[in-house]
């Protein structure tokens, strides 16, 4: 069993290692006809971009993208230099020069990974699950009877911030400032996944599509990770499956499949303002041109922000969504559970998280109030303050780094869940409604807690939640994401999640259940 | 400002101090030998098993002694001078107190055990010994075999520590059946089973006899009175515990096992009190122990001590017992009584079911005649404190117990029900036909 796990792990070393280096491998030759294409698709007005390309980049072989893309990126700089130089606006090129080296780099890839999508794909995605899950499936029987496998989580570098977890925080890290800032370099993984994008819409691969593609493979695997290591758990399995569901078949396969049907992409779980461009022109214009489906998307989506959403955490609590449902909450939950416990418990924390998360809430809704207002007016500006500069922060600040180089790509240091806690205004705005208005809660059973503080050690939310089942109190939380751990891993059997009558939801208390009845009473009336 | 001086900063010296300081402005000072800051007992075995970190184990901040005026002091009381109201610390520190609180929990018992002082022999009780377990049993490669003395809580808890690590264990149990001196013979079987399955060599029925040491001095085997020797490195004595009040031999306190106090927690001298594991009642409360070493009786004391402390007097008065713990995988909790065959009345009545294959049961205790229901363990289930609360102080009987199961269940949601089969099976031994009602919210949440 350990020498099928250790086969497994070099198994997948191999398949992550060949997916590290692909990005820079590879020839790239463009000729005429695809780059007078390109002209024509994008609408290119720069002679001088058009004659440095000629002469620099078609008719000959680039060897990788890292000499491909900086002949592209200077040459459109250049261009754009001049024309601005020279006041001839209408010649400037608005796409980046590094969206510019992915699209040609995409149209004209050559050589081994182009022309070996099936065996590239098998050689880095392949081995990676195959390696993967041989270093999981024999969990089933190594980790013996079911029960909790909290075992030597703090003793092992993977999961006690040792070397192993840095390493998995470069990675992650550069993976998401690839996808997010240097798009060029994830052409190659796109050749990989291209025959299965084909099939689904019909269009070759973007990036997005490769990391669509591969969070649902990551989740899928871990999820079967999950599936062992809580096998005693009911409420962990069906949960798993859930986001598990919903990831793959809303998150990736509706949308594709709407594209193919020449429908708008769409999740249709995505809701604002999590979905922060939902409002943005570029959207509204879009579904209003998409006709009746369309529309149907733009009732939907206030639709589910504004009714389906509060009513649901209303009689659910807001588990229903951040861990049954949402693609961030399912990447957290499967691929972050190893590292749950690295939540900060402290109080400091706590306010951080208060300032934080509201912050990007008023961000967003006062972003979205100005995107609206523009829309309307068509007025590009309001109070001095441009529409799209607003828009362009968010998208960059909170969209692209908090959300993802930071949400994802710190898992391994300060825990799985720092999106969702500090960042995510759905999560602050279902947060409100459980605190306030829902029959959600953790009931702390009586007088059996024994301060051990398992629960509160793997609260991914870094909630307390020790702090409230000493006390005898129910846990009501509007960060709670009702993962339902803190309940698993209580060696007591103390906590409860469960919904019931909003009465009595909150109940503090000074002296326990189990002590002197007089006493009780007259110690915890309010 | 009176001041208040409490010795032990477990969990008892510490609600007491939380409950002073809520209800006064009194000048509170904590004296402590063990550690800096409180932390959790019960969680020590976590941190060795790696699911935490020490400092995981500590429930307040390090702030928050500071912010709540509660003093710490770090060291070791020797002597309590009852006449000029000091206490003598061992670096021959005095600190004086206007009232004392002793609070200084158990030590683990030493039955002179030929060798038990030996390099490699230890208990499991204090950040110390986790600190000495560490260092004695880091590895199954340093450690090559370790042996238990003692089939209590704490000796499985231990036996569960090193199995963590992959440790061969043998386990020395005095009696003829796990814990069978407090659990009912169903249940201690199948944790005997359960023991085995985690490949814990469980010797039911034997006795240390010698501890043998190598040349350095270090435990290297262990003979019992079956006449077996075993091979060891380390071995850990778990017979249980004992008050920790050695210090108090000389100071007129009055001293049983533990300190000798009344039911407003008060000892034979004005102004001293003492609670948690170290306190003695005159008489136990009720069916209770007068010594009782666990967590929460501990909390309890203290919550009560305060309120006395802080001119109200009250007697230290608990209700319905209960408690619970893990047998390795299964989990335990108890409500009301149920007393193991070995010690239980003529009047007190068993019903017992094990799920045919998992290692799930329930005991319910009721008196014979009246059917009244005494109290239930349960393994692998849980259960709802309240609901079993109300329900022992509204005198039910068991029938009703039996029908009104599902409000007590407690377990995560989507966890298989067993009622259906219990009743059943009840129904068949008791020759009754009840049937299960349905959970009720109502119920639940109504305050009796
Ligand atoms: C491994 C383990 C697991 C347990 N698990 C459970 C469980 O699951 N459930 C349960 O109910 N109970 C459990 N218990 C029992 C529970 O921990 C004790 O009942 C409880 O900790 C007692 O609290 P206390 O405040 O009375 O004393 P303690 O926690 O023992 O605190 C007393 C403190 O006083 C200090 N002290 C003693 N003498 C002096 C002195 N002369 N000067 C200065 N300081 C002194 C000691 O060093 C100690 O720090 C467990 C105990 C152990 C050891
Ligand atoms: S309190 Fe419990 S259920 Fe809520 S987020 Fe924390 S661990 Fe999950
Ligand atoms: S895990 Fe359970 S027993 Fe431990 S502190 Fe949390 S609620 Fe209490």
């Amino acid at each position: 069993m350990k020498a099928i796990k250790n086969l497994g792990l070099v198994i997948f070393l191999i398949g992550l290692t060949t997916f590290t280096v692909v990005p820079v491998l590879g020839t790239f030759s463009l000729d005429q006809s695809t780059f007078d294409q390109i002209i024509k698709d994008k609408n290119i007005k720069s002679d001088v971009f058009i004659q440095s390309i000629n002469q620099n980049v078609v008719g000959k072989d680039f060897n990788g993208m890292l000499s491909l893309s900086p002949t592209i990126t200077s040459a459109l700089d250049a261009a754009n230099n001049q024309h601005k130089k020279n006041k001839e606006y209408k010649k400037v090129i608005y796409t980046s020069g590094h969206d510019m080296a992915a699209l040609i780099g995409k149209k004209s890839g050559a050589g081994l990974i182009a022309q070996n999508k099936g065996l590239m794909w098998f050689l880095t995605f392949g081995l990676g699950i195959i390696g993967a899950l041989m270093f999981i499936l024999p969990n089933v029987i190594l980790l013996g009877k079911k029960g909790i496998k909290n075992d030597g989580v703090y003793h092992e570098s993977a999961t006690n911030r040792g070397w192993i977890a840095w390493m998995v925080f470069i990675f992650l890290v550069s993976f998401y400032l690839v996808l997010y800032f240097r798009p060029e370099f994830a052409v190659n993984w796109t050749f990989l996944v291209d025959p299965i994008s084909e099939s689904l819409s019909g269009n070759p691969a973007g990036h997005w599509f490769v990391y669509g593609f591969m969070y649902c493979v990551v989740m899928t695997v871990m999820a079967v990770r999950m599936y062992i290591k809580y096998r005693h758990n009911v409420y962990q399995m069906v949960r798993t499956t859930s986001v598990l569901f919903f990831q793959i078949v809303f998150a990736f396969l509706i949308p594709e499949i709407m594209v193919r049907l020449q429908m708008p992409y769409y999740d249709f779980k995505n809701a604002f303002p999590l979905d922060y461009d939902f409002f943005f022109q570029w959207n509204l214009k879009e579904l209003l041109n998409s006709g009746g489906i369309g529309l149907f998307i733009l009732v939907w989506g206030v639709v589910l922000t504004l009714v389906i959403v509060p009513v649901m955490v209303y009689f659910f609590g807001k588990r229903w969504y951040c861990s049954w449902v949402c693609g961030c909450g399912g990447l957290a939950e499967t691929l972050g559970d190893p590292y749950r416990q690295h939540s900060s418990k402290s109080l400091f924390s706590w306010k951080v998280e208060r300032w934080l998360i509201h912050g990007v809430l008023l961000f967003a809704v006062v972003m979205t109030g100005m995107t609206l207002y523009s829309f309307f007016t068509e007025s590009g500006t309001i109070l001095g303050i441009k529409t799209q500069s607003v828009q362009n922060t968010y998208s960059l600040l909170i969209g692209a780094i908090f959300a993802g180089v930071i949400g994802t790509g710190f898992y391994p240091i300060f825990g799985n869940r720092v999106w969702c806690r500090f960042g995510c205004p759905l999560a602050a705005y279902l947060g409100f409604v459980q605190r306030f208005k829902s029959r959600f809660r953790i009931t702390t059973n009586g007088g059996q807690c024994i301060s051990c503080g398992n629960c509160s050690t793997y609260c991914e939310q870094g909630i307390d939640v020790r702090a409230y089942a000493q006390k005898g109190e129910n846990i009501v939380r509007s960060s709670c994401v009702g993962c339902g751990i803190c309940s698993a891993v209580c060696p007591r059997g103390v906590l409860k999640l469960e919904n019931g009558p909003e009465e009595g939801r909150i109940n503090p208390t000074e002296v326990l259940l189990g002590n002197d009845v007089d006493l009780m009473e007259l110690v915890n009336k309010k | 400002m009176e001041h208040i001086v409490i010795i032990g900063n477990g969990i008892s010296g510490v609600t007491a101090a939380r409950h002073i300081r809520k209800l006064s402005d009194k000048k509170i000072t904590i004296v402590s030998a063990e550690t800096d800051y409180f932390f959790s007992r019960t969680a020590l075995m976590y941190v060795y098993m790696g699911h935490m970190k020490f400092e995981h184990t500590q429930p307040y901040e390090n702030w928050f002694w500071k912010k709540n005026r509660i003093e710490l002091v770090k060291g070791f009381v020797t002597t309590v001078d009852h006449d000029k109201k000091t206490l003598v610390l061992a670096e021959g520190k005095e600190l004086a107190y206007d009232k004392l609180i002793i609070a200084t929990g158990s030590k683990p018992n030493k039955f002179g055990w030929p060798g038990q002082d030996l390099k490699g022999v230890q208990g499991l009780y204090s950040k110390q010994d986790l600190d000495l377990i560490e260092a004695n049993a880091p590895n199954k490669e340093v450690c090559n075999r370790a042996v238990i003395i003692g089939g209590g809580l704490i000796g499985i808890e231990l036996a569960e520590m090193l199995r963590s690590r992959k440790i061969p264990v043998t386990f020395l149990v005095r009696e003829n059946s796990f814990w069978n001196g407090v659990l009912p013979n169903g249940e201690s079987q199948m944790i005997n089973e359960h023991i085995k399955e985690h490949h814990i060599d469980l010797k039911l029925e034997t006795n240390l006899v010698e501890i043998i040491a190598d040349e350095n001095g270090r435990a290297k085997a262990i003979t019992t009175d079956k006449g077996e020797t075993i091979e060891c490195n380390v071995v850990g004595l778990t017979a249980g515990v004992t008050p920790n009040i050695d210090f108090l031999k000389d100071s007129g306190i009055e001293l049983g096992r533990g300190v000798k106090v009344n039911r407003l927690l008060e000892t034979n001298i004005k102004d001293i009190y003492a609670i948690g594991d170290c306190a003695e009642q005159h008489e136990g409360i009720g069916n209770r122990r007068p010594i009782e070493a666990v967590w929460y009786t501990g909390r309890m004391m203290g919550e009560t001590l305060a309120q006395t402390i802080c001119g109200k007097p009250r007697e230290y008065n608990p209700g319905h017992w209960f408690n619970s713990a893990k047998f390795l995988d299964i989990e335990y909790q108890t409500y009301g009584w149920v007393f193991s065959e070995r010690i239980k009345k003529e009047q007190e009545k068993h019903f017992h079911w094990r799920h045919a294959t998992e290692k799930i049961c329930i005991t319910a205790a009721f008196d014979k005649d009246s059917k009244k229901f005494l109290g239930i363990n349960t393994f692998g289930i849980r259960m709802r404190h309240e609901i079993f609360d109300r329900w022992l102080t509204e005198e039910r009987d068991i029938d009703h117990v039996m029908q009104y199961l599902k409000d007590a269940n407690f377990d995560p949601e989507f966890y298989a029900h067993y009622e259906e089969d219990i009743i059943s099976k009840y129904n068949s031994v008791m020759h009754t036909s009840l049937s299960v009602k349905k959970k009720s919210w109502k119920r639940i949440f109504s305050k009796a």
